[in-house]
């Protein structure tokens, strides 16, 4: 693992002139980049980002930014802001408000299903067009190295015998993925329940969990892995249906295709979490497939493939009609598993 | 001391050429976004985040930090002239710094938020060159039991310690609290107080409601009182620098005090905001000439400036351990890292040492270099005052309003600013105290957010605030706080009637 975050500098750090070369690229690029495609931005694209800064789709977000100036991918420059107010509503209405402006994009993660059912928001995914799914990111049950338990099962025993909200789990905000994750957690604890403990981010999580102020969490794998190397959590099962297919070492002892999955360890629940990206509901098909094959060279760059492999991310991908199948039926998902934890608001139902 | 050589190493590494010229571009650009109000030190570090992706990770953090110290440098600038915080820890340097520039010491009061700043940084960085693992591991204990510990520490110490009535403080705050709640409710998950109203999702900005209150309220103030700045016809003198520094060892107490207070919230990480409320309320406690705060005391600008800057600097070190930023800006320089291919984390002392050490380094540098930088532009910066009030003021509306924009790219938030401004006029004129209104709107949702949390993982039992030393000494500091007024009084009382008098 060392030798490839020296490499990754080392590559990112080809250039040290980098600010001049990129102002001069911009200006390049505009000039070299052939009209192979029907339509091109006539200026600035704004990739909104549906939550705070530091977070998992914040980081996404500013990489696909920094990868298209690297590379000079795109003639126009791209602006990130951060719309995340109100569990991300506010950058979705946005984009459902500019539903005319093909210059706007955004990146999702589960709030694009959960925000609404969740806060009754009116909005919907189909108010904007699905352009690239980029990857899915995945969950892991993860305990303080201290505590005994081994497996996934050995936990779940614990919470068994445990009395009842005995064990406190802590996650990312409230009716969304982490929370959603631990109810269907509950399904196989023969009706003990845990305390679930909201956080505003990600990393406080896995920090809380190394404290022992909690007993578990679902943290995504870029979110924990420094705790993981540092030997001071323990990952006890992935939420995915098959394991990871990163075979390098993460510790020591350890890969991430270690990990076995949580329905190996008799924990038969997955869920994963979309990051994709989406452009405003009025666009057309070339804007569509001009943006979907921008991502797709994001998507090429050793860049990319080093960052899907830091965060253990799935790498699946899709477009078009299949993206959107997918969706349609992670909705449909989103909206059971809610509606079973008694998540939905009242204008959602 | 294998701390020193590593660190001698990191200076091999930080101290080139290129490196220092990045620190100066840094520099510069951090004092630039620091005075334009909200603009903040987060937003400028993100903006300029992907242009480092194609440099060292050394040299791009170098920039990025450097801006961030620009920013901590640049924020007490318009508080003092203007009595406009440019960022959110300057709140509390406007308490003293805007009096001394109406008493014509605008140049003093600069350069003593400068140097305290430096101060204040120094002793941080010092703090993480040698105490880096230990202080990870006291980080560590902060549950949601301690963080509202020591958030409730931050409002008991306000009570009774402001200009006007205790009444009026707590009535300020609540306010306050009642603001801070508009939006999503973390806990539940669930919107509230925004009346459908898809502005409100958002709930309200501290830096708008700042921005208003304090820049716009302060325009309509100056208006009625014969629009011209007070202490404008101060003259320059060249010898500030050296009058200000004669005037700062006696303050060695507030430095101390400060320093701790700022390296202690910046690294538990309760931010530099708190810190600066903090370190003035307990120099205004603790110091001879206390009473006097808030008339334009040069103590009252150095207490603040201390601790916000040791806690921006102290920041650093739980985003580097523990990869959990201390600071909004911490958490974009976070995302940063990352990309640069490097894992914050336990090990990152361990594996990255170049990097490490070459970042301390850069700290201290950078401050060195900051220092010397902006205290050669205090003469310009206290000259801006000469400027005549009907060319500046509309500047200042249009630099806030921008600001304002700023925050959320929203029309809304502007209107919204003018509305506070008005807020802040009539508090003003009514003897209502607005920082307890704004410590409230910016720390009341995680006050709140902790509490919970709190009470979830007790199952509602309140004395888990007094499960453990660490949390029931801050807690209990806390109720002395809260009620010291009542406490000094009745002390008073027993020795002797002739006191009394002077307390109350």
């Amino acid at each position: 693992m060392k030798t490839s975050f020296k490499s990754a500098a080392k590559r990112l750090g080809a250039s040290r002139l980098g600010i001049k070369r990129l102002g001069l690229a911009v200006g390049i690029a505009a000039a070299a980049v052939a009209p192979a495609w029907a339509w091109e931005p006539t200026k600035a694209v704004t990739l909104i980002i549906p939550a705070g800064t530091g977070g998992g789709a914040d980081q996404m977000a500013r990489f696909i930014q920094g990868v298209i100036q690297k590379h000079e991918l795109l003639s126009k420059p791209v602006i990130v802001v951060n719309k995340g107010g109100g569990a991300g509503a506010e950058g979705f209405l946005e984009m459902k408000a500019s539903a005319s402006d093909p210059h706007k994009i955004i990146i999702t993660l589960s709030n694009l299903f959960t925000t609404p059912l969740g806060t009754g928001t009116p909005f919907n995914w189909k108010e904007m067009k699905p352009v690239r799914m980029m990857a899915l990111d995945q969950f892991i049950l993860w305990v303080n190295a201290e505590k005994p338990y081994k497996t996934a099962k050995e936990y779940v025993d614990a919470v068994k015998a445990g009395t009842d909200r005995q064990f406190k789990m802590g996650g990312t905000g409230s009716k969304q993925e982490d929370q959603i994750i631990t109810t269907a957690i509950e399904h196989e604890t023969g009706g003990k329940k845990f305390t679930y403990v909201p956080y505003d981010g990600g990393g406080k999580v896995a920090v809380q969990l190394v404290g022992g102020h909690i007993d578990s969490s679902v943290n995504n794998p870029i979110e924990a892995v420094a705790q993981w190397r540092g030997g001071q959590l323990r990952p006890l099962c992935i939420f995915d249906t098959k394991r990871s297919t990163y075979t390098q070492k993460v510790t020591e002892t350890q890969s991430w295709a270690d990990i076995p999955t949580c329905e190996e360890s008799g924990l038969p629940t997955h869920y994963q979490m979309l990051r994709g990206i989406f452009t405003t509901k009025n666009a057309t098909p070339e804007q569509v497939a001009f943006y979907s094959d921008l991502l797709k060279k994001v998507m090429e760059t050793p860049d990319w493939k080093e960052f899907m492999e830091k965060g253990a991310f799935n790498q699946t991908t899709m477009t078009g009609a299949d993206f959107e199948a997918w969706l349609t039926d992670a909705e449909a998902k989103h909206r059971t598993l809610m509606q079973g934890a008694g998540f939905l608001a009242a204008g959602a139902q | 001391m294998e701390e020193l050589a590593a660190l001698a190493g990191g200076f091999a590494v930080a101290v080139t050429p290129y490196n220092i010229a990045l620190m100066v571009l840094g520099i510069v650009l951090g004092v630039v976004i620091g005075v334009l109000p909200g603009l903040g030190g987060a937003n400028g570090v993100a903006i300029l985040l992907p242009l480092t992706f194609s440099m060292e990770p050394t040299s791009a953090i170098i920039m990025l930090t450097s801006i961030y110290w620009g920013a901590l440098f640049g924020g007490a600038i318009t508080a003092i002239l203007f009595n406009i915080p440019g960022e959110p820890w300057s709140v509390a340097t406007t308490f003293d710094g805007h009096p001394m520039a109406q008493k014509g010491k605008a140049d003093e009061a600069l350069v003593g938020a400068f140097t305290s700043s430096f101060v204040g940084a120094i002793f941080a960085v010092a703090l993480i060159t040698f105490l880096a693992p230990a202080v990870a591991k006291f980080a560590l204990k902060f549950g949601p039991a301690e963080f509202f510990a020591v958030q409730f520490l931050t409002f008991a110490s306000f009570i009774g310690m402001g200009r006007g009535s205790p009444a009026k403080t707590i009535a300020s705050m609540c306010l306050g609290f009642a603001l801070a709640c508009v939006g999503l409710d973390g806990v539940t998950g669930s919107l509230r107080m925004t009346f459908g109203h898809e502005e409100l999702l958002n709930g309200f900005k501290f830096l708008v409601a700042v921005i208003g209150l304090f820049g716009i309220g302060e325009i309509l103030t100056s208006m009625e009182d014969g629009l011209k700045f007070s202490g404008a016809d101060a003259k320059l003198k060249m010898d500030a620098v050296i009058r200000t520094w004669r005037q700062l060892p006696k303050m060695t107490g507030t430095f101390i005090r400060s320093c701790i207070v700022g390296c202690w919230m910046g690294i538990t990480p309760g931010g530099a905001t708190p810190a600066s409320f903090m370190g003035y309320g307990l120099a205004k406690r603790f110091s001879k000439n206390g009473k006097n705060f808030g008339k334009g005391e040069l103590e009252g600008v150095v207490a603040p400036e201390t601790a916000a800057h040791a806690a921006g600097t102290a920041a650093m070190l739980p985003m580097l351990t523990l990869g959990i930023p201390g600071s909004p800006t911490a958490a974009v320089l976070l995302g940063g890292l990352l990309i640069w291919g490097l894992q914050p984390g336990p090990l990152l002392f361990v594996e990255q040492k170049d990097f490490v050490w070459g970042l301390i380094a850069s700290m201290y540098m950078g401050n060195v270099v900051g220092l010397v930088i902006v205290l050669t532009c205090v003469p310009l910066f206290a000259a801006i005052l000469r400027v005549p009030f009907s060319i500046i003021a509309p500047a200042i509306v249009v630099v806030c309003a921008i600001g304002a924009f700023t925050v959320n790219n929203a029309m809304f938030d502007v209107w919204m600013m003018l509305v506070f401004g008005v807020l802040g006029y009539l508090f003003t004129k009514l003897g209502y105290p607005l920082p307890p209104l704004v410590l409230a709107l910016v720390l009341g949702d995680q006050a709140e957010s902790s509490f919970r949390q709190a009470m979830l993982i007790s199952q509602g039992d309140v004395t888990v605030f007094w499960s453990n030393w660490l949390c029931g000494a801050i807690m209990t500091l806390g109720v002395v706080m809260a009620f010291w007024p009542i406490v000094s009084g009745v002390i008073a009382k027993f020795r002797g009637p002739d006191r009394v008098a002077k307390v109350a």
